[in-house]
């Protein structure tokens, strides 16, 4: 095995019994959430007995049908489009010789992830309220879009950028020297190594696009529910396991996507 | 120092290289000027920080001169991007591409450079053979091990044809056998190529071997250009023979000159002729500078040009350092003799000896 290390943490005394007590606070809600999916009594506190009907009633559902879609319109163009931004800007940030401003453009990059979301959330609303007013101008269902690729932009451009900052500049170095251009540098070997950042990039930026709640729920027009808006407004009315299966279905997308995601990224990092 | 004719692959003219602005400016290269010869296997030596890579880097292109000309075969070169300079590089980390095959990161040069795929293939499978990998050619480059990589990248920056090859301490990062391999290797394919190679090393042991001649670099100059004999026998500075093998260094006084030899007096009162560096006008109080195998261990002191006490006996196998305390000054010197089969006299520490010197064993040269 590897050589002795200088310190263990499992053989601290107590690491066992702290890690199993904070794996269960944080799965024992969802494994709560998706057994009750599988209820066949009509209450989300009360078990009765197995069953699919919830799966299949969720299925058949309309408005579930619309919000998904919704859902995927949204999240989908949003991480395309911010996952190319954070791309280019993680380029710019990290391939040019330092200078004054650069310090202020990672704060503007980032500042979505620490500005309160209901704060964005608010300011995204006026804004378009604003064009709306003055120019008459509404983009349905892109101002959506729009909020969520901004948002998003930040997610993507962390695992981008490092995996820059990772990246051995000699190969660079090594292109140009074998008579690669610099648009040619790029595409054959910045590019390619770069694959892994942009995947985790993209599969972070559709996760925060996904479910998102609170900038949607203030954009968000007539006929522009997404998920989260749905299971929303459904758990305000009597609450049927059905939303349990819903809530459940994300739950697998979201998990299936991540998986899907690491695994290229780790082939591609071999 | 004088330039035989004959024509220059590389000529670097009056280069200064600043880093850093204001205060913090620092001069990596200080106005430094070499001619590197067609065909030939040139090197610069010198301790970390001396300026040898940042004058490479100029050379390939990846950094550009604050003020002078670099010219390849008499063109000015030194605006251009690395993509269009005909110079290739093996790094000291080689900067092979992860993420493709030995024989694809063979032919990225020459599929850069757009040749054709049938010459392309040609040429990989050419250049296979020369280092020995055709068995590997399929092989990602994390899949081999660190010689074999080292061939790839030699491969990798000889396939293009490069008029002058770059080598950043390509051998710095193998294992004593294997760079021993290596640099027999690494004369093999110069021959072969006929291409000019520049080789940056700090290890003079494989400057000496390898070089047909050798630039001594030190903060950011140029100290001595000359063949491997040239620097080691007649190093034209302290540094270049304190840097360049193990050397004694003797404190003594001029009592004369006559045609570029001084005759210089130690503390003991005992003189010896030294030869110096054209240029230089040795007076008063020098440093004599003495190999240890240009000196030798006589058993009977009064039979010695100095005399001390023998103080440490250290074997190396091929030979041994014998350290005398010179008498007078109590200064330490280094007597090397190769061992033989049979040693005719055998010596004890704590034993009075005598030192002879070789003829122009000794030389003057300016601190």
């Amino acid at each position: 095995m590897a050589e002795p290390r200088v310190m263990d943490i499992k053989d601290q005394p107590g690491f066992r019994s702290i890690a199993i007590i904070c794996l269960l606070v944080l799965y024992i809600p969802v494994l709560i959430l998706m057994i009750f999916s599988l209820n066949s009594g009509s209450l989300v506190t009360h078990w009765e007995g197995v069953t699919l009907k919830w799966y299949g009633s969720a299925f058949l559902n309309q408005e579930f049908h619309s919000a998904a879609k919704n859902t995927l319109i949204i999240s989908v163009t949003a991480t395309i489009v911010s996952t190319i931004c954070a791309t280019l800007a993680a380029i710019g940030m990290t391939r040019v010789k330092p200078w004054r401003g650069l310090a202020a453009a990672f704060m503007v990059i980032n500042l979505p992830l620490m500005v309160p979301e209901i704060i964005t959330a608010v300011a995204t609303l006026s804004f378009f309220a604003l064009i709306a007013g003055t120019l008459g101008l509404n983009f349905g269902i892109g101002n959506l879009i729009l909020a969520h690729t901004v948002f998003c932009i930040p997610f993507a451009y962390m695992p981008i950028r490092a995996r820059l900052e990772d990246m051995d500049l000699t190969l660079e170095y090594a292109a140009a020297d074998l008579y690669a251009t610099p648009w040619n540098a790029f595409k054959r070997i910045t590019l390619p190594l770069l694959v892994p950042g942009i995947m985790s990039g993209a599969a972070l930026a559709f996760i925060v696009s996904f479910d998102d709640f609170t900038i949607t729920q203030l954009v968000a027009g007539p006929g522009q529910t997404t998920l989260p808006l749905y299971i929303w407004n459904q758990i305000r009315r009597p609450m049927t396991p059905e939303i349990n299966a819903i809530s459940t279905i994300l739950l697998l997308v979201s998990i299936l996507f991540v998986s899907v995601s690491f695994l290229i990224a780790r082939r591609r990092a071999k | 120092m004088p330039e035989q004719p004959g024509k220059n692959a590389i000529e670097v003219r009056g280069v200064r290289k600043v880093f850093g602005t204001g205060e913090n400016q620092v001069a990596a290269l200080d106005t430094v000027s070499v001619s590197i010869r067609e065909n030939e296997f040139f090197t610069l030596l010198g301790p970390s920080g001396c300026g040898k890579t940042t004058l490479l880097r100029l050379i390939a292109g990846f950094d550009f001169p604050t003020a002078g000309e670099i010219l390849l075969h008499g063109q000015d070169i030194a605006p251009l991007p690395p993509y269009k300079r005909p110079v290739n590089t093996v790094f000291q980390s080689y900067a092979l591409f992860p993420h493709m095959t030995v024989a694809q990161n063979i032919g990225f040069g020459l599929e850069m450079l757009g040749k054709p795929k049938a010459e392309i293939e040609a040429r990989v499978a050419q250049m296979l053979k020369l280092v020995k990998m055709e068995a590997l050619k399929a092989r990602r480059t994390s899949q081999i091990s660190g010689g074999q990589q080292q061939r790839v990248a030699l491969a990798r920056a000889l396939a293009p044809q490069p008029k002058v090859l770059l080598l950043d301490e390509p051998l710095s990062a193998l294992d004593y056998k294997l760079r021993k391999e290596m640099q027999i290797e690494l004369k093999r394919l110069q021959n072969e190529t006929g291409i000019t190679f520049i080789f940056v090393t700090h290890d003079q042991e494989e400057a000496l071997t390898m070089s047909d001649r050798i630039a001594v670099m030190s903060a950011g100059k140029i100290l001595q250009v000359g063949t491997p004999r040239d620097i080691y026998d007649r190093p034209a500075e302290r540094f270049v023979a304190d840097f360049i093998g193990e050397t004694n260094f003797l404190p003594g006084t001029v009592v004369s000159k006559q045609g570029g030899v001084a005759t210089v007096k130690f503390a003991s009162s005992a003189t010896i002729s030294a030869g110096y560096p054209e240029g230089f006008n040795p007076t008063g109080e020098v440093t004599l500078v003495v190999r240890p195998e240009h000196a030798d261990l006589v058993p009977d002191p009064t039979k010695g040009t100095i005399t001390g006490t023998l103080s440490n006996i250290v074997y190396f196998g091929t030979d041994t350092h014998f350290h005398v305390k010179l008498d007078g000054d109590g200064e330490n010197f280094i007597v090397r003799h190769q061992n033989s089969r049979s040693s005719a006299v055998t010596y004890e520490t704590g034993a009075k000896v005598g030192i002879q010197f070789e003829e122009d064993a000794a030389r003057v040269l300016k601190d």
